[in-house]
C-alpha cells in the first residue's frame, strides 16, 4: 500500500557544545489508512519523532517524505501549506485558541487554508462536532469547556480539512479512563469512516494494543515494530 | 489578509481592558501633540497679527525720498495687477510736523490717508474711541495717549508747524486707539488732500502701503521682490520681514521648540506602543505557535500584529483628535483675560489635525513592525515542546 509518511535515516541531535542524540537512524513508513501507536518511556524521543513527522521540527540529518515530497527541500510557506492540508495535529494539551469559540476553533484550519466560511463548511464542522459529541457546546468559548471537551474539539479541528494523516501526541494524557476510552473509540471510528491515517503516541500499553501496529521507541531507536495481522 | 484581520480584532477584543488603555495612551499622546501644536500656531498667528496685522506689510517709496510719487494713481493700478495676493493698496502722504498747544509742543507724524483704502490696513474707523473721521481740510485725529497729557477734547484747535516754519491751525475731530503706545502718542491722522495742503506738497504721495492676504503674510518678501522688479528702479520696495528680523527669529525659535516637543511626544508614543505590542506577542506566542502548527504562514502571522497596530492607531488617533479638541475648547473657555477673551486664541487647522492623526496611525504601524517580525520568526516547535 501507498505510504503517506516516510522517514529515512533520521537523526536528531540537540545542543551544540553538549550534544544529546535524541533519535538515531529512524527508518519508518506509514501506509494510507493505517492506525499506528508509538509507545516508549518518557524522554525516549517519541514526541521529537512526532514533531519531525509533522514538519514542526527538522531532523539533524535524514529525510522526511510527506506524500512523496521531500520536506527538507520545501520552503517555509510550502511546509505551512503542507501542514495545513495534509496533517492534523492533536496535542496532549489540546492547544485551542482561547479567543475563539469551539466551532471557530474547528473552522480555523479551513480558514488558514484560504477557504471562505460558508454554510457548507459550517455544516461539515457541526457534523464533525456532533461526531465527537460536542453539538451542545459548539458556541462556547474554548476556555469554558471541560478538558475532555477541549480535547474532542481539537480532534474535530484536526479532521476538518480531511488531512491524509493525523498525528496525536498523548491525546488522552490528562483525561480520566472513561474519557480516554471514548476518545480512542472516536479516533478509531474516524479512521474507519474517513480512511484517515493515524499515528498516536501513548504511554498506555492498554490503549496502544488497540492499534493495528505498535512501535516502541527506546533511547531514540526503534526497539519494536509489531503489526497485528 | 481577512483571516489575519479577524484574528487581530479577536485578540484585541478578547483583552478589551488592555486594548482600551493602549488606545487611551495613544490618544493622550496625540491630544498633547494637537493641543501644543494648535497653541503654538495660535500664539504665532496672534503675534504676527498684532505686530503686522494693522500695518503696512509691503511699502513702496520713491528712490529719492523727497521727490515723492506723483504718478501714484497709475502705480496703484499697476501694483494691484502684479500679484493677486496683494489685497489692500493705500497711497499715503506722510510728513513730520511740530504740534503746539497751550505753550507745550511735541513732534507729530502727520499721516494723510485715503480712508476708504487705509481702513483696510489700519482699521481706523474701528479704532476711533471718540469723535468722527476727518473729512475737511484741517480736521485731524489724535491718539488717545495725548488726551491725558494735554487735556484735549473733541473740537480743540492745535497749531501744526511744518518743516518750512509755516504755522497751520487744525481742529481735533476725534481720538483713536491703535493699541500701540508709540502710534497713540505720535500719529496725527488726516485726509490725504488735507495733509498735502498742510505741507504745501501738491498732488504727490510719499508711499504706497499694502497688505497681502492672511495666508501669504510670510511670502511678503517674495511678493515685494516681484513688485520691485515690475515697477522699476525709480521706486524702493520694503517688506515687514526685512524690518522685523527679531520677531521672525523668535517665531522660528518657537516653531523649532514646538516641533521638538511634538517629536518627543510622538517618540514616546511610538516606544510605548512598540513595547506594549511586543508584550502582546509574548502573551499571544502560544496562539501564534498553534496557528503556525496548523499552517498559518509567517507573512499572515506578521499581518496580525500589523493589523493590531493599525487598528490601535486609528482608534488612538480618533481618541486623540477628540481629546485634543476638547482640551483646546476647554482651554479657550476657561483660560480667559479679564475682558473675557481667551488668553491665547488657539488656531485649529484641520490639515494639522489630519496630519497629527495620520502620523499617529503611521507611528503605530511602524511600532507594530517589531512584534510583527517577532511573530514571523516564532517557531511553533518552541511552543509545542515547552508547552
Amino acid at each position: 500500500m501507498e505510504n503517506v509518511l516516510e522517514l529515512k535515516g533520521v537523526n536528531k541531535i540537540y545542543g551544540t557544545s553538549v550534544k544529546t542524540q535524541v533519535l538515531t537512524d529512524i527508518n519508518i513508513a506509514f501506509e494510507k489508512s493505517s492506525f499506528s501507536s508509538i509507545i516508549g518511556q518518557s524522554g525516549s524521543g517519541k514526541s521529537t519523532l512526532l514533531n519531525i513527522m509533522g514538519t514542526l521540527d527538522t531532523p539533524t540529518n535524514g529525510q522526511v517524505f510527506l506524500n512523496g515530497v521531500d520536506t527538507a527541500k520545501a520552503s517555509k510557506n510550502t511546509l505551512a501549506e503542507l501542514r495545513n492540508k495534509s496533517i492534523g495535529f492533536v496535542f496532549q494539551f489540546h492547544y485551542l485558541l482561547p479567543e475563539f469559540t469551539a466551532l471557530e476553533n474547528v473552522l480555523m484550519p479551513y480558514r488558514i487554508g484560504g477557504g471562505k466560511v460558508n454554510k457548507e463548511i459550517t455544516d461539515k464542522a457541526k457534523e464533525y462536532m456532533a461526531l465527537v459529541g460536542l453539538e451542545k457546546v459548539m458556541n462556547n468559548n474554548a476556555t469554558k469547556m471541560s478538558g475532555g471537551q477541549q480535547q474532542r474539539t481539537a480532534i474535530a479541528r484536526a479532521i476538518l480539512n480531511n488531512p491524509d494523516i493525523i498525528l496525536a501526541d498523548e491525546p488522552t494524557g490528562n483525561l480520566d479512563s472513561d474519557s480516554t476510552e471514548n476518545i480512542y473509540t472516536l479516533l478509531r471510528d474516524i479512521n474507519m469512516r474517513l480512511g484517515t491515517t493515524f499515528v498516536i503516541i501513548t504511554h498506555d500499553r492498554h490503549i496502544a494494543e488497540k492499534a493495528d501496529r505498535i512501535i516502541e521507541i527506546a533511547d531514540g531507536r526503534i526497539n519494536l515494530d509489531i503489526r497485528k495481522t | 489578509m481577512k483571516l489575519s484581520f479577524s484574528i487581530a480584532t479577536r485578540f484585541l477584543r478578547s483583552n478589551i481592558g488592555q486594548t482600551l488603555i493602549i488606545i487611551l495612551g495613544i490618544g493622550i499622546g496625540i491630544s498633547v501633540q494637537i493641543f501644543i501644536g494648535s497653541l503654538i500656531q495660535g500664539l504665532q498667528k496672534s503675534l504676527v497679527e498684532k505686530t503686522i496685522g494693522s500695518s503696512s506689510q509691503i511699502t513702496v517709496t520713491a528712490e529719492i525720498k523727497d521727490d515723492g510719487i506723483s504718478d501714484y494713481i497709475n502705480l496703484e493700478e499697476m501694483i494691484k495687477a502684479i500679484d493677486s495676493r496683494i489685497v489692500s493698496v493705500s497711497p499715503t502722504y506722510d510728513n513730520a510736523g511740530l504740534m503746539e498747544y497751550d505753550g507745550k509742543s511735541q513732534s507729530l507724524l502727520v499721516r494723510g490717508f485715503d480712508f476708504s483704502k487705509a481702513d483696510e490696513i489700519y482699521k481706523i474707523s474701528d479704532a476711533i474711541i471718540d469723535g468722527t473721521m476727518p473729512q475737511k481740510t484741517g480736521e485731524v485725529l489724535l491718539g488717545k495717549n495725548l488726551i491725558d497729557e494735554y487735556g484735549f477734547k473733541v473740537g480743540d484747535v492745535i497749531n501744526v508747524i511744518t518743516p518750512d516754519q509755516a504755522v497751520k491751525e487744525c481742529t481735533i475731530v476725534g481720538f483713536f486707539d491703535l493699541k500701540v503706545a508709540q502710534l497713540n502718542t505720535s500719529w496725527c491722522i488726516t485726509t490725504r488732500s488735507s495733509a498735502q495742503e498742510l505741507f504745501g506738497a501738491g498732488d504727490i504721495v510719499t508711499s504706497i502701503e499694502m497688505q497681502v492676504d492672511d495666508n501669504s503674510v510670510f511670502a511678503s518678501d517674495k511678493i515685494a521682490e516681484n513688485v520691485s522688479s515690475k515697477i522699476g528702479d525709480a521706486y524702493k520696495v520694503t517688506d515687514w520681514k526685512a524690518q522685523n528680523e527679531q520677531l521672525l527669529s523668535g517665531l522660528s525659535g518657537q516653531s523649532i521648540s514646538s516641533l521638538m516637543i511634538q517629536v518627543f511626544v510622538m517618540l514616546s508614543v511610538i516606544l510605548g506602543i512598540a513595547s506594549v505590542l511586543a508584550i502582546t506577542v509574548m502573551q499571544k506566542s502560544r496562539q501564534i505557535g498553534i496557528l503556525k502548527a496548523m499552517g498559518i504562514k509567517n507573512g499572515q502571522s506578521s499581518l496580525i500584529f500589523l493589523f493590531e497596530g493599525l487598528i490601535l492607531g486609528i482608534f488612538g488617533a480618533v481618541t486623540g483628535v477628540l481629546l485634543g479638541l476638547g482640551l483646546a475648547a476647554s482651554f479657550t473657555a476657561f483660560a480667559l483675560n479679564p475682558d473675557g477673551t481667551p488668553v491665547i486664541a488657539l488656531y485649529i487647522d484641520p490639515n494639522f489635525i489630519a496630519l497629527s492623526g495620520g502620523i499617529a496611525v503611521l507611528a503605530c504601524l511602524l511600532a507594530s513592525l517589531i512584534p510583527a517580525r517577532k511573530s514571523s520568526s516564532l517557531n511553533p516547535i518552541d511552543i509545542i515542546r515547552n508547552n
